[in-house]
């Protein structure tokens, strides 16, 4: 599976102009609000019409300007879940999962099989309920089970977190990392959350005012100082992935293999195995010129000097290659000088295991 | 003990029978009007509304004046249904339907077209979105949606044909077992002195009949309310 987006529209004073690409996995469109996120999945969906370009889903062209191609939404099988469910509030839960799926089996097209995604999403004790009773979050379960079933080739999800506290958002991420894996449906996930993204997403697309600044892994993304910024991406960070070795229960620290090393982060939950990808703030990392002994820092690598960006007054961003990573680093100028880096310079990294965030990406 | 005469009975089962079909002629159309005029946006929409508007307004003897020219023997539509189909609706029952019809198009269409405009376009999206075309959203997510205000639309425009009677007598009169519906055979009876108690009745059963149909109404209306938002 694939899409291909190259599209420009404006409506009113804003003007989108959106080009990217992306194929398997989970895709976050990422950025401030009204960066145009929103605007773009209802544009994929064919909710709006843009004024110019071309989008393709799995080869087959669903709109082009020049061609004078405009495949209707009923006809373009791609899945919406709207921030706000939408349930049809005159049908029961069975009917709502029915609704799509139905239509596109008359229409020849297979769908998931009912059954599994039902219980996936754990709504079997709801299915001859009415939508009214629902809370909140079985409201989305119940959304999301009705765009699967409905056999997308593509889902889209529209901030589906964003209408629901905090609590009942762990509940149903879980529930999206599952369909993920189980039916293996290419997902664009609107979000201005960065855990979110960090939870879910394989790659990512940034928006700024209705450009994209920026497309590629979470990683790539992510270690980029330069877009946190404009982006609100928040605090500059390394973002990296490992798998966990092994756990020091005695101590309670985790231990979490990456290409070039291995930190050591607090265990809480983590089990041996489990996909992690930790998120190391620049702001938390330090740098010594020589291996520094009788310290608390239980994460110390050796490393080389790569970039320095100048664009902060009283402090600097520098990034540190560490084998085939990169890690971020925050400091003042006065260090900077004192210490007289350059890049080139061979230095010592250093982040406190507490400082580490981690998330759990399979396992 | 109130037991109804012959006479009396005829005007029951003609003034239900009028509006009846009145108010099922006029629904498809009603139903029709009003969506178009919820959802969409066209030149002359504005126009389009007051014309649709002005039986609401204009005297009802100008509206049967107006039924009378256009499907009288000699008028446009009249001419060429008899000269076609050998039919009048003029001086018969049918011609009282289509005075009732017209008289209470206004209302149904304001009603359903308020009601339509509450439905939630992004419910509408969502079916798009899984499947369902213009149509297929129109019957099984906007119409089923819209269930109450049609209810409303239905019963305000059935009280007002069963009432209907100035463009009525313009265009229809009063003729025996054709058009002396309720209001028409009361207005007979108010004409002729000494027949006051007779018209009371009818006054009375008047009153009866309204009572039960709003009654009706508002039991179906919650009863349809209650199945779209469970309240």
């Amino acid at each position: 599976m694939s899409l291909s987006v190259d599209l420009q529209n404006s409506l009113g004073e804003f003007s989108l102009n959106a080009n990217f690409y992306c194929d398997e996995g989970i895709t976050a469109l990422f950025g401030k609000s009204g960066a145009g996120k929103t605007s773009i999945v209802q544009l994929i969906a064919g909710l709006i019409e843009p004024d110019e370009g071309k989008i393709v889903i799995d080869d087959e062209i669903v709109f082009d300007k020049e061609k004078h191609i405009n495949l209707p939404t009923e006809d373009r099988r791609v899945g919406y879940v709207f921030q706000e469910s939408r349930l049809f509030p005159h049908m029961t839960v069975r009917k709502n999962l029915n609704f799509g799926m139905r239509r596109r089996h008359h229409a020849g097209y297979d769908t998931l099989p009912f059954d599994d995604v039902v219980t996936i999403l754990g709504i079997s004790n709801l299915l001859e309920r009415g939508t009214y009773s629902l809370s909140g979050g079985e409201r989305q379960r119940v959304a999301l089970g009705r765009a699967l079933l409905s056999g997308p080739r593509l889902l889209l999800m529209d901030e589906p977190l964003a209408a629901l506290d905090i609590e009942r958002r762990w509940e149903i991420i879980p529930f999206i990392e599952n369909i993920h894996h189980q039916f293996n449906i290419p997902v664009i996930y609107v979000t201005h959350s960065v855990d979110e993204i960090l939870q879910l997403a394989d790659n990512m697309v940034l928006l700024n005012e209705g450009r994209v600044i920026a497309a590629g892994s979470i990683e790539s993304i992510m270690n980029r100082p330069d877009l946190a910024a404009v982006s609100g991406m928040g605090d500059p960070s390394s973002v990296i992935q490992g798998d966990i070795k092994s756990i020091d229960n005695e101590n309670g620290l985790a231990m979490i293999a990456f290409d070039s090393g291995t930190f050591c982060v607090p265990s809480k939950h983590l089990k041996v195995n489990a996909r992690v990808r930790v998120r190391i703030r620049a702001r938390d990392v330090s740098i010594a010129l020589k291996k520094p002994e009788d310290i608390s820092v239980l994460n110390i690598f050796p490393g080389v000097v790569q970039h320095i960006s100048n664009n902060q007054e009283t402090q600097v961003d520098l990034s540190v290659k560490i084998g085939g990573e990169v890690i971020w680093a925050q400091i003042t100028r006065k260090s900077l000088n004192d210490l007289q880096i350059k890049p080139g310079s061979n230095v010592f990294v250093m982040v406190k295991a507490v400082a580490i965030e981690q998330t759990i990406l399979k396992g | 003990m109130f037991s109804l005469s012959p006479a009396e009975i005829e005007a029951i089962y003609l003034s239900l029978k009028v509006a009846f079909w009145a108010i099922t002629i006029s629904l498809p159309f009603g139903i029709a009007a009003a969506w178009c005029l919820a959802r969409l946006s066209f030149p002359g929409k504005t126009i389009v509304d007051v014309i649709l508007h002005l039986p609401l307004v204009v005297p009802p003897i100008v509206v049967g004046y107006l039924l009378l020219l256009t499907f009288g023997r000699q008028g446009v539509v009249g001419s060429w249904l008899y000269d076609i189909f050998g039919i009048s609706v003029a001086f018969s029952w049918q011609g009282a339907a289509i005075a009732a019809a017209v008289m209470a198009f206004p209302l149904m269409v304001r009603a359903i077209r308020l009601s339509i405009e509450a439905v939630d376009i992004r419910l509408e999206q969502a079916a798009r979105t899984l499947g369902a075309g213009p149509f297929d959203v129109f019957f099984n997510i906007t119409l089923p949606l819209t269930g109450s205000g049609i209810m409303v639309g239905i019963i305000l425009a059935f009280a007002r044909a069963l009432g209907e009677f100035g463009a009525t007598i313009t265009f229809v009169s009063t003729i025996p077992g054709q058009t002396n519906t309720l209001p028409l055979t009361l207005y007979t009876l108010a004409q002729v002195p000494g027949r006051e108690a007779a018209a009371l009745r009818l006054v009375v059963i008047s009153i009866v009949i309204a009572f039960v149909s709003m009654f009706a109404s508002e039991i179906i209306a919650r009863k349809v309310r209650k199945r779209i938002t469970g309240q």
